[in-house]
């Protein structure tokens, strides 16, 4: 049986799937961005397929490149407030972060 | 055939070095395993007839934003290796995380397989799809590209100013 839509579409579930997971379980800061990339990811592949699956039409790569666009952005700027948690902090535990001020 | 073979090599290692990001509890190998799958991803693309996606995803993903992200490891962790706080949450939050996203895929799947989706698939000629790219960005999609520069600037500039040592 051939590769169709629906295979496609399983697969994105299962990574979005576990992105969410790591985005829910995780303690490290790095390491939720990274299940952010994972829901990104699977998102792009939604794009993608679809846009094949209907005659090609290039309007899903568009919205796939400002994704990825928006993917490098966020991670510039959430890296940055990662390393200013780290110098108040000395740690990037999500869980301990509970100070609006100090 | 051919393309049976090679989607479920992709699909496999996509998914199983994303089980490695999720689960592991080192995180350098959680870091280097979400480099399999982007790479993966960036196989499922070429697949789907998006090769201009496809090398964009290597340089961005890879060459950018997991940099990025080694680089965010490598400075936050106190110990090498192995960082005590990355541990994960407790057995019952794990748990009803795992219920929860486990709900999340079945769902997901479910409404995909019911779904009946409207299907054409194009025809056998594969031709690049930089052209179309191109002209679409700079057609209709040219106020949302103008923007998105901006944008990018802007948060450049805000990235190192956060960043900033005081």
């Amino acid at each position: 049986m051939g590769i169709g839509l629906s295979h496609y579409i399983i697969l994105s579930a299962i990574l979005f799937g576990l992105g969410i997971f790591a985005i829910i379980t995780r303690k490290n800061a790095v390491l939720v961005l990274m299940g952010v990339e994972l829901v990104l990811n699977s998102a792009n592949i939604n794009f993608i397929a679809f846009s094949k699956f209907n005659n090609l039409k290039i309007d899903g790569h568009i919205a796939a490149i400002f994704v990825i666009m928006l993917a490098a952005i966020e991670v510039a700027v959430a890296l940055a407030i990662v390393l200013n948690i780290y110098q108040n902090y000395k740690h990037i535990n999500v869980d301990e972060i509970d100070n609006l001020k100090d | 055939m051919i393309t049976e073979i090679v989607f479920w090599f992709f699909a496999i290692l996509t998914i199983g070095s994303a089980c490695v990001v999720v689960f592991s509890r080192n995180m350098i190998y959680a870091v280097f395993s979400l480099l399999f799958t982007f790479f993966g991803v960036a196989g499922i693309y070429v697949l789907l007839n998006a090769d201009f996606l496809a090398v964009t995803q290597i340089m961005i993903y890879i060459g950018g934003i997991l940099v990025l992200l080694i680089f965010g490891i490598m400075i936050t962790s106190n110990i090498t290796g192995v960082d005590i706080k990355s541990g994960q949450t407790g057995k019952i939050q794990i748990f009803f995380a795992g219920i929860f996203s486990l709900i999340v895929i079945v769902g997901l799947i479910f409404i995909a397989l019911t779904t009946k989706w409207y299907s054409a698939v194009p025809s056998a000629e594969v031709y690049s799809t930089i052209e179309l790219i191109g002209k679409s960005l700079l057609t209709n999609y040219l106020l949302a590209f103008e923007s998105a520069s901006v944008l990018l600037l802007i948060a450049i500039i805000g990235a190192a100013l956060i960043a900033r040592r005081k």
